[in-house]
């Protein structure tokens, strides 16, 4: 049973391929004439220069941060090109018939056709190509309900008020190495803002991809819902076969204001490596929210199948009075994946609740760890957590890990802790070989079950996909 | 009467001990035998080899299955081709709903033989038939697969899902441990109404109070890894008198 089974594991990367398209691309390097290019080149105002480059200066005084459970090849950050941008004729394309039909092609090899999905009803995508948006649709029905859904460059163009009071205020300019690297030489990325009272009309949708070679992606995505607002936002990204390993360092910052709601939902499968462990994405990500308001709410809901190692921890600061945070995870460390993945609660405001359901699922070599941490402040008076972390190892060759830490500076608050770690059990498998289903379906079915309770998190079509994507990436890996 | 289930000389080993060792016996078709024994015997193990579970190695000997070789077929080839084995400690599946692992198991038997899926609606109302005769509440439905059932509902859920797959062979392993009396004649009704010309059941059991309520045509007394004695039903009786140590004393 077991060799079928490794012969499943020998299933390759589906979306590896690259799009022909000529790139207008830096050379590799970082100074800050690069820094000063990058913002010239996309017409920004002279506080975001000025922004920049006291990123760029604070992040040469940093160090990486070593202290996660992960080995990290050295990166040499002089070997990157920091921008790159599909070529553009003056005659940008002003909708979806004018876009290069060579990208299209691309998002279609995806499974994520632009056509199709601009006719799902509901749906809305702005699709990240390197590092620029290429195409926005839904723009005049999400502008009659008054939301705000563009590229990042064109809300610094065309909202420069906005940017400038919010971005680096959940994470600030010097908040991590990889951050700050981020606020430096960020190229694009997405910018939502949903006014006061207003319920987004439909779910905004990202899909990010790599393509041009030595690149690294350095997105930049700022959610702000004014109060009594609510807005769901789903980002999903693939990415094509490549041997040298590739930076990926993304922040995101989420703004809920008085009584507002922000649901992120995150389905990751950026290419984790061959089963051998060469190449793959190095996915350094940092992403927070902030409860602001008075009884908002956050959410962050993420399916994390990719990347060769993931460093990520969505994280609430729950600053409003009564406001909820969650944090709703499936990570899936396979062959020689790793993933140093989790979430912070920081409660301040009294009263606040905050969620954590972590699923870790390791195969082959791969090695899984959750970090979190549940901080109470003394402000937070009755402040109350559950923590649930599963562990889920299939074979005997991988690692789960878990690292709670706890903090609590109020002697009114409540935190509770579960932790399990299960084996697919023969016992499961073989029931359910008994009963005349396949091992795959099999293996699927115990795998599924064990990440519902996330799954029920995601939007309905995006759970859909997520059990697909879930499926792809653990073929064959009960051994 | 054709043999549906011919084992013969059957030798097998788990974790280098031999446990049965040249075991025979012929069900045919419409037949129900009830497999007997002290701990030990090799009843559960010889329930486990029928339905291939790994980690039994076959020493020896050969088993037939409606004619076809069954020892070389996979178990799940086997669950298709018409076996069902009742556990004796039905594993939990947390988060699987038990109709979803229900109409996986139908769809998978239908697939091979080359039957469309089963109509959804028409499934539901099947099921919903065979749980009334189950007395088992509908909430079932949605638990996932054995998750936090008590032992009696473990054994209940094995028999629905038996009366749902209706396989031509059902091998039933201690199904009648942990049940009390009402359960008991539950379970008993559910194995009843399978009984046919055509299927046949191997109910492996501790007790005689079971085969009050499936009364069987044969009774194998299992010791020492082989069929040590066979006789009808009144052969249970005896043992309930006597115990077995009278069988493994003439063996």
């Amino acid at each position: 049973m077991s060799s079928s089974i490794d012969a499943l594991l020998g299933q390759s990367y589906r979306h590896g391929f690259v799009t022909d398209i000529d790139s207008d691309t830096l050379p590799p390097g970082l100074d800050e004439d690069v820094v000063r290019f990058i913002s010239r080149k996309k017409r920004e105002p002279e506080f975001m220069t000025e922004w920049r480059l006291k990123a760029y200066r604070h992040w040469l005084t940093m160090r990486e941060p070593h202290w996660a459970k992960l080995k990290v090849n050295p990166i040499d950050y002089q070997s990157i090109s920091y921008f790159s941008a599909p070529k553009r004729d003056p005659n940008a394309p002003k909708s979806l018939d004018e876009v290069d039909p060579k990208l299209l092609a691309t998002y279609e090899k995806l499974g994520v056709p632009l056509h199709e999905r601009a006719r799902l009803a509901g749906v809305a995508v702005d699709a990240v190509f390197d590092s620029v948006s290429v195409a926005t649709t839904f723009k005049e029905r999400l502008a009659e309900a008054g939301v705000i859904f563009c590229s990042f460059s064109d809300a610094v163009q065309n909202h420069p008020a906005l940017i400038e009071k919010y971005l680096g205020s959940v994470v600030p300019q010097g908040d991590n190495y990889f951050a700050a690297l981020n606020s430096a030489v960020f190229s694009d990325g997405s910018f939502v803002y949903v006014p006061e009272g207003v319920r987004c009309p439909m779910e905004l949708s990202t899909y990010f991809r790599i393509n041009a070679k030595n690149t690294g992606q350095f997105e930049r995505t700022l959610i702000i819902a004014a109060p009594g607002s609510h807005v769901s936002y789903l980002e999903g990204c693939t990415a094509p076969m490549r041997d040298e390993n590739q930076l990926h360092a993304a922040v995101v910052e989420l703004i809920a204001e008085d009584d507002a709601e922000i649901k992120y939902s995150t389905v990751q499968n950026w290419y984790p490596g061959d089963e051998n462990g060469i190449g793959g994405i190095y996915n350094f990500v940092t992403k927070r929210g902030e409860c602001r308001g008075r009884n908002s709410r956050i959410s962050w809901t993420q399916v994390e199948t990719g990347s060769a190692i993931t460093w990520k921890y969505p994280s609430c600061i729950l600053r409003g009075e009564n406001s909820v945070g969650a944090f709703y995870s499936v990570a899936v460390a396979n062959n020689y994946q790793q993933a140093d993945t989790g979430t912070k609660m920081i409660h301040i405001g009294a009263n606040t609740k905050s969620t954590i359901v972590s699923k870790g699922i390791s195969a082959g070599h791969g090695q899984n760890s959750y970090r979190g941490l549940v901080k109470i402040l003394p402000s937070a008076h009755g402040a109350r957590n559950f923590t649930q972390c599963d562990s889920l190892l299939m074979g005997g060759n991988c690692g789960a890990h878990t690292f709670p830490y706890i903090e609590t500076r109020n002697p009114s608050a409540t935190v509770e802790h579960e932790a399990s770690t299960s084996k697919i059990s023969e016992d499961q498998l073989f029931y359910c070989l008994q009963r005349g289903i396949g091992e795959e379906d099999a293996v699927n079915m115990i795998v599924s079950g064990f990440c519902k309770t996330v799954f029920k998190e995601l939007p309905m079509e995006f759970a859909v996909e997520a059990q697909n994507l879930l499926a792809v990436s653990l073929e064959g890996a009960v051994g | 009467m054709s043999a549906l289930l011919e084992i013969s000389n059957l030798s097998a080993k788990v974790a280098g001990k031999n446990v049965l060792q040249g075991l025979s016996l012929t069900l045919n078709a419409g037949e129900v035998h009830a497999i007997m024994g002290p701990n030990g015997s090799g009843k559960s193990t010889l329930s486990y080899v029928l339905a291939g579970r790994p980690g039994y190695e076959i020493t020896g000997g050969t088993v037939k299955f409606q004619g076809r070789d069954l020892l070389s077929m996979e178990p799940e080839e086997r669950a298709r081709a018409g076996m069902f084995l009742g556990f004796q400690y039905p594993v939990e599946i947390p988060g699987v709903n038990n109709v979803y692992l229900l109409k996986a198991a139908v769809n998978a038997k239908r697939k091979a033989s080359g039957l469309p899926e089963v109509d959804a609606y028409e499934f539901l109302q099947l099921v919903r038939g065979k749980m009334k005769l189950m007395q088992m509440d509908e909430s079932f439905l949605s638990r996932g697969v054995n998750e936090g059932f008590s032992g009696g509902e473990k054994k209940r859920n094995e028999i629905l899902q038996m009366l749902v797959l209706e396989p031509t062979l059902a091998v039933l392993d201690e199904t009648d441990s942990g049940l009390d009396i009402d359960a008991l004649k539950v379970v008993a009704r559910g194995v009843n109404s399978l009984r046919s010309a055509d299927r046949g059941v191997l109910l492996i059991t501790h007790y005689q109070r079971l085969l009050d309520h499936i009364v069987p045509d044969q009774v194998h007394v299992l010791a020492r890894g082989r069929i040590a004695r066979s006789g009808d039903k009144t052969l249970a009786h005896e043992l309930e008198k006597r115990g077995y140590d009278w069988v493994l004393e003439v063996a």
